[in-house]
């Protein structure tokens, strides 16, 4: 037989290297129950529809419009569509060169990145360039791009906070670059020290590594945390010093459910710094329709804006997005309307406002809900959800469970979860897959299970844990007598 | 009540206005130090200044990235956006994208059936009102119940199982079967933003360094010397004959690979575009037949893009899949490592903004499969919208459906419609003082070889730029249509041609072909010898 070209052995390095346990070891086995008949709630990636959240009503009209322009013809059109979604339809169909069948610029439609520069003004109270915003198959793609372009080798860093999205260690890993970590402070609310950012850029500097960028991820995943203004302040005044390009992860900027640290853009930070900060630290941002009370995960639309990228680097970019073509034009129709909503006076725009604060509202309640029954749980500590999808607790593992986790041959906090799998079909993402401190373990839950199911769920969690731990604590101080 | 599309809606699909949003080529370089009036620190003090260059420029950008090109959409297509700012100023009305193989962006209509499903499934709760029979066909509002009871939650916004929806990859294995007369597993099959993404995730897996080489045709569609680069590995050519019809060879294979491998390259796969793109042949199956057993012989994996498998105008040629190629002559997953790419931007179609396709993995081992899986699971999924679509494609409406005779007609229509523009295209080249062009089989490209003159040459080489693209820009400026240059693609060195799209609207060809020869004759009597 003849030798096989790709077999395991042969194969790129860096695809070894990759870890995305978001849907790896737990996910996999979860799916395996689901198919052997077992009941699994999924709270291992952000994915709201998944879960029963409704889409959007108005979008989801616009877009089916779009996708048949035929029916804007059919004089009974208005019976099934209310007319500002027919109206907007005709708006996106215009702006777009052939419909939603023809790749656009591969940036994006230019009327839509118009929108987004629009949106972005409005948020922020600065001009935004819709040259210098790029559409992409979700915002993943985007953070592709860039890192692609800011990894040449292994001698290059990339800093990362602890826990992270392992979308940035993913990545990290296939270009062959360094992911230098800094850690997040649990017992400070998931804060950013800047002394310990200091030190890992020095210990990389010291292991011969060019440290090129940062990434923030505000709100945080899987950690939540809203960083106030005054952190935003000192990180960019950091990536200047240390010539840093940033990169701003903001997909859940929707998603806060504290009102002490609303979201302020790393953008509008810098630009209030003015210059010479406005005018030198390089900052990509990145947002998305995935989350936010959206959650239109399964339609790819991202979009990332570029700020004092040279003119030539910009070009480049705009060459590697050229080869894929374009981004998905429905997705981009999305990421219109998301940008660019309904006003008062539409007619949908009541419906459209009742289903999103419906939404969002019961995600700050379910946040709550989450971390205070984690709370309740033994040997379970939790911080609370500021903004995203996720809760975090930390999870006390006493040491007879670390040891039966080795016998097994899992690491500790996978251990912990596979047995919250099998017991109760709640389907987490171990601590280890987003990074942690040594010897301190956490999972990774989403707040989008429905709310009327959240106390259910909430209770069969502290049922197994709290069994759990009694199984594996040592008895010596807890007698059940 | 339902009706054809065409005609339809189309005053609201009006060609946005594309500005020049390229920046000119000089350079950019921004200082980090301040103006003369403020003070610059020194570097090694803790204070504001930094102590270089910013931390992303052009020179310190992935060289991988810097290396590629893409001239699909390259300079020749910013030229055209810097004219189509300034209409009035030439003489003629009219930029004609004939560089990029978007059908729709042209004018072709989508086909109904599939936009009625589409829609369905994006706005689903439309299904529950009786009205909504009134807008759609009745198979397509079946056809979407079917796709959304295959949905978890019928949740079309939601992130599916990374390899695509279950029940769509159901549907497309079935389809490959019914094309194939081999069973197909829809474990094998992986869905995609496009073709494209999965040839970068393939070309990721092969790739360890720059002695890993890839054996592509010349001339090959950019997608590939490009992921190459990208990837860090190495394009190994081997040459297409144009006066036998672009024919493949596998003795010019061999050579090249014997050649690679004297080079300390380590061949690693072989891709093959069927039907070709820019060249539009079709292979005859013997031709297929000799291409698997050489994969097999050597050790290659045997890359297969065949996203213009619906497109092919000739009636002595038909598309097979090297899929049903090695299933017919008895090899199976221990012989032949195959990956067939397929897309819905092409064949009759043509919906290239959706962005959907897969690819079929098959002689893999398991380890091998849980690598491709686990980096398709980065990325999440593809679009939901595009999944739908792929299976669309792969099954569309059969004998007894509703919409299937205007199903029919509109598919037909456009087919024979693309063969009739190839023809006329290709006839047109021919007259042409000093251009011959083969017959476009299949694919939606001519690719015309122009003799230039001694004298266009040199005016080119003063210019400093490739012959192909003096020729392509002079046309350009004179006719406002936009070719691709032959060097874009590759060609045997000292021969010049360039990529034409067969898709403009039947009733623009004419004016395409008098401008053409007006231009054309012009050039010549400027440049002739």
């Amino acid at each position: 037989m003849a030798p096989k070209a790709l077999d395991y052995e042969s194969m790129n390095e860096n695809v070894k290297k990759v870890q995305y346990a978001v849907r790896g070891e737990l996910y996999l086995r979860a799916s395996e129950l689901q198919k052997e008949g077992k009941k699994i709630i999924f709270t291992n990636v952000g994915n709201p529809h998944a879960l029963g959240q409704r889409p959007l009503t108005f979008p989801r009209q616009v877009v089916a419009l779009c996708q048949a322009p035929f029916l804007l013809d059919d004089p009974n059109v208005g019976i099934v569509f209310p007319a500002d979604a027919i109206a907007r339809a005709k708006h996106y169909l215009s702006l777009t060169s052939g419909g939603l069948g023809a790749y656009s610029d591969s940036r994006g439609i230019p009327g839509v990145r118009k929108e987004v520069a629009e949106f972005i003004e409005r948020r922020d109270g600065y001009p935004s360039d819709p040259e210098l915003i790029f559409l992409t198959d979700g915002a993943s793609k985007g953070v592709m791009q860039t890192l692609n372009c800011v990894i040449r080798g292994e001698g290059d860093g990339v800093l990362v906070p602890v826990p992270q999205y392992p979308l940035y260690s993913a990545t990290i890993s296939l270009l062959g670059g360094s992911l230098v970590p800094y850690y997040l402070e649990e017992t400070a609310n998931w804060g950013l020290d800047l002394n310990d950012l200091q030190q890992s850029v020095a210990q990389a500097r010291s292991k011969g590594i060019t440290v090129r960028a940062m990434v923030i991820i505000n709100p945080g995943n899987p950690t939540g945390q809203c960083l106030s203004e005054a952190n935003l302040r000192e990180i960019l005044r950091f990536c200047y010093q240390e010539n840093l390009v940033l990169l701003g992860d903001e997909v859940y900027q929707q998603n806060i459910y504290q009102d002490e640290r609303p979201f302020v853009s790393s953008k509008k930070v810098l630009m209030d710094m003015g210059p010479p900060f406005s005018k030198e630290v390089q900052l990509v941002s990145f947002h998305t329709v995935s989350k936010g009370y959206w959650g239109e995960c399964g339609q790819r639309g991202g979009y990332f804006e570029m700020t004092n990228i040279p003119p030539k680097t910009v070009d480049e970019i705009y060459k590697i997005a050229s080869i894929a073509l374009s981004p998905n034009v429905p997705a981009q129709i999305f990421m219109g309307l998301m940008v660019n909503p309904l006003k008062p006076g539409d007619i949908s725009y009541e419906q459209f406002v009742r289903e999103s604060k419906g939404i969002l509202e019961s995600l700050r309640r379910r946040a709550r809900m989450m971390t205070d029954g984690f709370n309740s749980c033994r040997n379970v500590v939790c911080n609370f959800t500021e903004g995203a999808m996720y809760s975090f607790p930390q999870i006390r593992l006493p040491p007879k469970a670390i040891e039966a986790a080795k016998r097994a041959g899992k690491v500790p906090d996978v251990f912990y979860c596979l047995r919250l799998l099998e017991a109760t079909g709640i389907s987490t993402v171990p601590g280890s897959g987003f990074g942690q401190k040594e010897g301190v373990f956490h999972l990774r839950t989403t707040i989008l299970p429905a709310e009327e199911d959240m106390p259910a769920i909430m209770e069969s969690f502290k049922k197994f844990n709290d069994e759990f731990m009694e199984q594996y604590e040592d008895y010596r101080g807890y007698s059940r007598m | 009540m339902r009706r054809f599309v065409i005609g339809r809606g189309r005053n609201f699909l009006n060609r946005s206005h594309q500005q020049n949003l390229l920046s000119s080529s000089s350079s950019h370089c921004q200082s980090r130090f301040l103006s003369s009036t403020s003070v610059i620190d020194s570097p090694s003090s803790s204070s504001m200044a930094p102590t270089s260059s910013p931390a992303i420029t052009v020179d310190s950008l992935n060289p991988k990235v810097l290396k590629c090109e893409y001239a699909v959409r390259g300079e020749i297509v910013s030229i055209a956006q810097e004219l189509q700012t300034n209409p009035g100023s030439h003489s003629f009305d009219e930029i004609l994208y004939c560089n990029i193989g978007n059908p729709q962006s042209l004018g072709q209509q989508p086909i109904t059936f599939f936009r009625e499903v589409l829609a369905l499934c994006d706005h689903p709760s439309i299904l529950d009102r009786s009205e909504t029979q009134g807008l759609f066909s009745a198979d397509s509002i079946e056809r979407a119940w079917q796709i959304l009871d295959q949905i978890p939650g019928r949740a079309t916004g939601a992130y599916s199982h990374s390899q695509g929806i279950k029940g769509l990859r159901d549907t497309i294995a079935a389809g490959i079967e019914a094309r194939d007369g081999f069973p197909a597993d829809p474990n094998d099959i992986f869905l995609t933003d496009g073709a494209s993404p999965a040839v970068h995730m393939m070309m990721q897996l092969l790739i360890r360094s720059e002695n890993d080489g890839i054996l592509c045709p010349i001339p090959q569609y950019p997608l590939y010397s490009a992921s190459i680069a990208l990837h860090g590995g190495t394009l190994v050519p081997y040459y297409l004959d144009e006066a036998t019809g672009w024919g493949l060879e596998t003795s010019e294979v061999k050579k090249q690979l014997e050649a690679a491998k004297a080079k300390g390259i380590t061949v690693r796969a072989l891709v093959v575009i069927n039907p070709g793109n820019p060249t539009g042949q079709v292979l005859a199956e013997e031709n297929q037949r000799a291409i698997v057993d050489f994969c097999k012989k050597e050790g290659l994996v045997l890359l297969a893009d065949e996203v213009y498998q619906e497109n092919v105008y000739v009636p002595e040629k038909k598309f097979h899949s090297f899929k049903k190629v090695s299933r017919s002559m008895g090899y199976g997953e221990k012989d032949i490592s195959l990956v067939s790419f397929q897309s819905v931007s092409k064949g009759y179609h043509g919906e290239c903004g959706k962005r959907g396709g897969y690819m079929e993995v098959t002689g893999f081992s398991p380890e091998v499969r849980e690598q491709i899986y686990k980096v398709a699971s980065v990325n999440l999924c593809s679009n939901i919208s595009g999944q739908i679509l792929a299976s669309l494609v792969m099954s569309p409406p059969k004998v007894g459906d509703e919409s299937y005779e205007s199903y029919c007609a509109e598919r037909d229509g456009i087919l024979s419609s693309l063969a009739r523009r190839a023809k006329t295209l290709e006839d047109a080249f021919n007259s042409l003082e000093g251009i011959t062009c083969n017959k476009a089989e299949g694919a939606m490209y001519l690719f015309p070889r122009i003799q230039l003159p001694e004298k266009a040459i040199k005016a080119a080489e003063a210019e400093k730029t490739v012959p192909d693209a003096f020729y392509c820009r002079r046309l350009l400026n004179a006719t406002g249509i936009v070719l691709v240059p032959g060097s874009g693609f590759g060609q045997v060195p000292g021969t010049w041609h360039f990529r034409c799209t067969i898709l403009p609207q039947e009733d623009k060809i004419p004016a395409i072909v008098t401008r053409l020869t007006d231009f054309h004759k012009s050039f010549m009597d400027k440049f002739r010898n």
